[in-house]
């Protein structure tokens, strides 16, 4: 068996397997969560991979492409620094979480779930969220348009409306967080959430799917707009990639 | 200079008179007795201001360009002079023409806590707390190491101030996203009735760390709060980008004013020893009262051996 973290929902899951035609669930716990690498140990019989550690995953512009509305400096540091402090740490906690659950170690597994939360959420969130984001060259802040766009106008009136409430929602968030346009996959609506630090969005729901997430942690904002997060809410609807969004959307709501 | 300035939450002190907030009778009490009993509680309290109309932007007891380059001219002038100022327009704005109006800022907040419900004024007068604290916790050339008192109480309550250090950074490490660390006095009563104490009764009369997220702080708890570091981005990313750790470590070294927090600390012990002190007058007031079924629980209590024989 091995274990999968898929870094899009922080979902993990048992997979069962064979190797060499032996059913892995003869294997030992132990062997289940080996170190991230396989290892032979002999013909016949080998440890599978476990915990998955994840990548900083790369962007699909260039950093200064956003500008004027996010610039480069900022994107720069929210990518290279926090993200992949975020991507560090979370590997760092998986680690010893294996260590942790090897050794029986209760008392630790359940004190490294914060950190597993944060950094996890942190890393899951902004994967997310580089993908909401595009250059006006390739179609950032360009509408939705059909199911997507019919969707929005069903849910909210019209795109504008549902601006208005992401910006308001966004502006009213106390502290760090994130706010959100989710699909509710069991009553096949929209509607926008938001949460708190770097909850990620399952955290209010297993229903829900993200379609567009904007970061509304000072990090993602202050060396531009400095307190001004309204203006930065108000502003970002310019790059805002509503290509993938669509994307999830029809493939949720198949 | 803040000193240890908080509004006893003990359900003793409720009435039933004026309520602000009907869902708040207890703390509505509470103010209610402040302006009444105003003289007895100045010789329990002090107050940085007496009560005013408005809230002030007090500016931090240094140019604020002073503190470099440990913290930027920029951070500070961001800091107080758009987030710390837009706290204080903003609930002058909500308390205009309110009750609050003409009540202290720890009032405003112990109030305004709700148990965890925080009502809308409970952020803006926070962070103006919070941020007049923090301000008077730093100085031009501060840092060094804490003496005296201080030191014996960290070294008493933590075995060294070396581990005082490690906890606090751990604490600020751990406090994930926004919000405080606090090295805090804590002596009071573990039901504070307005919020639920974090930390027992263990460690009463003694010196805690406390982390709190976005503008909580431990007055809701009934707590002193002797020093405290901003943990908001917008404190250190200007300075520091994401390395929380390294803005935690410059401000323990290079920042902080250990006289005001020396200082904090004895206002918190003379505040704790004068309700001790209370506390006693008060239960030998209720024995010499007492009548005899009142005597008997006294006696029940003190002497629970005998029960058994």
């Amino acid at each position: 068996m091995s274990l999968l973290v898929d870094p899009c929902c922080c979902k993990t899951t048992l997979t069962s397997s064979r190797f060499f035609g032996i059913p892995t669930s003869a294997m030992s716990m132990r062997a289940v969560f080996a170190k991230n690498k396989t290892r032979g140990l002999g013909f016949g019989l080998r440890q599978v991979r476990a915990m998955q550690t994840v990548t900083l995953p790369d962007l699909d512009y260039d950093f200064s492409a956003l500008e004027p509305t996010i610039n480069g400096e900022i994107m720069q540091i929210h990518h290279q620094k926090h993200h992949r402090a975020y991507v560090t740490n979370y590997n760092k906690a998986l680690e010893q979480l294996e260590e942790a659950i090897g050794k029986g170690d209760s008392s630790k597994v359940v004190g490294l779930q914060g950190a597993i939360k944060f950094n996890g959420g942190g890393h899951v969130n902004h994967s997310i969220f580089w993908k909401n984001l595009a250059p006006k060259k390739d179609g950032g802040g360009e509408a939705p348009h059909q199911s997507l766009g019919w969707a929005i106008d069903t849910s909210f009136g019209s795109l504008d409306n549902l601006m208005k409430k992401i910006n308001a929602d966004g502006a009213a968030l106390q502290g760090s967080g994130w706010v959100w346009l989710a699909y509710d996959k069991e009553l096949k609506n929209l509607k926008v959430e938001t949460t708190p630090n770097q909850d990620p969005l399952i955290t209010k729901g297993q229903n829900l799917v993200p379609l567009l997430g904007i970061d509304v942690w000072e990090h993602a904002y202050y060396l531009q707009y400095q307190n001004m997060r309204p203006d930065y809410l108000k502003n970002i609807w310019d790059v805002i990639n509503w290509k993938y969004a669509s994307q999830v959307y029809k493939k949720e709501s198949a | 200079m803040h000193g240890a300035v908080i509004a006893s939450l003990s359900p003793s002190t409720s009435s039933s008179s004026s309520s602000l907030y009907p869902a708040l009778i207890p703390f509505s009490g509470c103010i209610s007795l402040t302006r009444q009993c105003k003289t007895h509680k100045v010789t329990r309290r002090r107050r940085a201001a007496s009560i005013t109309a408005q809230i002030e932007l007090k500016p931090p007891p240094y140019s604020l360009n002073s503190l470099e380059p440990h913290m930027s001219s920029q951070t500070l002038e961001y800091h107080w002079g758009r987030h710390h100022k837009n706290h204080v327009e903003g609930l002058n704005r909500q308390i205009v023409g309110t009750e609050l109006d003409a009540v202290s800022l720890e009032d405003i907040i112990t109030v305004s806590y709700n148990r965890g419900n925080p009502l809308p004024a409970f952020n803006n007068a926070s962070q103006i707390w919070n941020h007049d604290f923090f301000w008077n916790s730093m100085k031009p050339d501060g840092g060094g190491h804490p003496s005296g008192v201080l030191l014996e109480l960290i070294e008493r309550d933590f075995g060294s101030y070396e581990s005082m250090l490690k906890e606090f950074k751990h604490a600020a490490l751990n406090q994930f996203g926004s919000g405080w660390v606090w090295l805090a006095y804590k002596a009071n009563k573990l039901d504070v009735g307005n919020a639920v104490n974090p930390f027992p009764s263990e460690k009463d009369n003694k010196l805690v760390v406390a982390k709190t997220p976005n503008a909580i702080n431990p007055l809701v708890w009934d707590y002193s709060p002797i020093l405290a570091i901003d943990l908001w981005e917008h404190a250190y990313c200007l300075d520091h980008e994401n390395r929380r750790e390294e803005y935690i470590s410059i401000f323990m070294e290079k920042l902080v004013s250990w006289d005001v927090v020396s200082s904090r600390l004895e206002i918190a012990m003379e505040r704790a020893a004068e309700r001790a002190r209370e506390k006693d007058t008060k239960e030998e007031n209720e024995h010499t009262q007492g009548d005899d079924e009142g005597e008997e629980m006294y006696l029940d209590s003190e002497n629970e051996d005998s029960e058994a024989e």
